[in-house]
């Protein structure tokens, strides 16, 4: 948690627009400029273990974002109230709750994504992107907004996760969408596949590639997308 | 700064309000996360006949896993030396019913092997049986299990359906993802023509003795030597119920 960066809103007593520029870029920021992912560099541990297909990764970007925007709301709603020397436990409080209910919840009505993503609904508790946004943003700032920036974080990070799983699956299973009704087959030695290797010219060569399936892979690839997001986007450009 | 008595009823009303949310929730959702696990189990087990069921599993909605269930599939319960086990010593062993669904594998591998008890499913499709027997053993990272189907001359394996708890993806995963290696058991024998039991063993670099042998997973070889192993033992406790139904 330490590499949060703090985001304070300044206090204006001014009526303001229930959605306007600032709470546009509450949500827009941490697509790019302010990532958690790739700027921040939180939430890896789950970013690298749940990304081999893209079905868990969406359930667990839902969830991670319903957990954030509740708890940051949650918290914002108590900030005056939450006694500053146990803050920490009260927030574990607080995520660890909604975790829970996010774990009965698939258990019940999602069983096969529940099964997929097994220990990591739990682990969403010591992602640090949460605890990172509570002390960083909801503590300090109004319930609304606070609210909107854990959707705008939680987006952030489900972005990356999508993206990375989109590419891991194709290259590394053949196949998009596996395990749900939108199943598609991507690259593979069959007729089934939208790309046949096996007739292709341009694709014969190709083999699943089974380190995409392994957790070290998202690590390249989450590389070669930091390298490509800071040599795009100025503001990220170190000076030193 | 807050007192410490505020702190201290704080903490004590907001874990009041979390505790009782979080059991109004959990036991509201319990009939139906059992429901769901016990459909995932069924599942499981129906994927060892998919060949003569003619359907994939995945593809059978939860009403007609448990219609098929129903209406073809004969459970019980026996022990190590094939007997039939009462209904009573299986409920001593807390479990829900007394039924082969029932029984946890993964608590009966605790047992000494003289104890436990062992599921069988008959599955009967137009008329003609199969059985399908758990096995449960170990592989390279943590447990790996299956259901093992065999035709009615209790030496041909119908087919068989593998699971694990923490294979590698795309290594020894694939005894679970990849639907070519259960399939590659289909047809291979136990026993050989003297009577004698073989069991199927997962050979590295492929299959030597096409009866009685399968490919290994390039890069699995502990897992597939786990699978061999669990076959080995898993099988033979089930031959001396073989034997008395012969």
């Amino acid at each position: 948690m330490a590499e949060t960066t703090a985001v304070q809103a300044p206090e204006v007593k001014k009526k303001e627009p229930v959605f306007g520029k600032k709470e546009r870029k509450l949500l827009t920021d941490p697509l790019d400029d302010n990532n958690p992912i790739t700027v921040q560099v939180l939430g890896i541990c789950s970013a690298l273990a749940v990304t081999t297909l893209v079905l868990p990764s969406l359930v667990m970007s839902v969830a991670v974002m319903f957990v954030l925007a509740f708890s940051n709301l949650l918290t914002s709603l108590l900030r005056n109230s939450i006694p500053k020397q146990v803050r920490m436990i009260v927030q574990l409080i607080i995520i660890a709750t909604l975790v829970t209910v996010v774990e009965l919840t698939l258990k019940a009505f999602s069983f096969d994504v529940y099964k997929k993503l097994s220990v990591f609904i739990g682990l969403i508790i010591t992602n640090c992107i949460i605890m990172g946004r509570l002390e960083a943003y909801a503590m300090a700032n109004k319930p609304w907004r606070s609210f909107l920036d854990g959707i705008g974080n939680g987006l952030g990070y489900g972005a990356i996760l999508v993206m990375v799983a989109v590419i891991r699956e194709i290259f590394g299973k053949g196949s998009l969408f596996a395990g749900s009704a939108l199943e598609m087959k991507m690259i593979g030695a069959s007729a089934e596949y939208w790309i046949d290797t096996t007739q292709s010219t341009f694709f014969g060569w190709y083999a699943p590639n089974n380190l995409m399936v392994l957790s070290p892979a998202a690590l390249l690839i989450m590389g070669v997308m930091i390298w490509v997001q800071r040599s795009r986007n100025t503001k990220l450009i170190d000076i030193s | 700064m807050h007192s410490t008595g505020y702190i201290i009823k704080f903490i004590v009303t907001l874990t009041g309000i979390v505790a009782l949310v979080l059991a109004f929730m959990a036991t509201a959702l319990k009939p139906r996360q059992d429901r769901n696990e016990a459909i995932y189990n069924k599942r499981a087990i129906l994927a060892a006949v998919e060949g003569p069921l003619g359907k994939e599993v995945k593809n059978l909605t939860d009403l007609d896993v448990q219609e098929v269930f129903d209406n073809q599939v004969e459970q019980l319960v026996v022990d190590m030396t094939g007997a039939t086990v009462d209904d009573a010593v299986i409920l001593k062993r807390k479990y829900k019913g007394t039924l082969a669904e029932d029984i946890d594998m993964a608590k009966e591998k605790k047992r000494p092997e003289s104890e436990r008890l062992l599921p069988v499913f008959i599955f009967d499709q137009d008329g003609k049986k199969y059985y399908i027997i758990s096995v449960r053993g170990n592989g390279l990272w943590d447990e790996i299990w299956g259901n093992i189907a065999l035709e009615d001359d209790l030496k041909t394996i119908a087919g068989t359906a593998f699971d694990h708890k923490g294979e590698t993806p795309g290594l020894g995963g694939e005894i679970k993802d990849n639907p070519s290696f259960p399939a590659q058991f289909k047809g291979k024998k136990i026993i050989d023509d003297n009577g004698n039991y073989t069991s199927i063993v997962v050979r590295k670099g492929g299959a030597r003795n096409p009866t009685f042998e399968v490919d290994g997973i390039s890069g699995a070889t502990i897992t597939c030597d786990g699978v061999t192993e669990m076959l080995y033992r898993g099988i033979k406790y089930y031959e001396p119920y073989f034997n008395s139904i012969k």
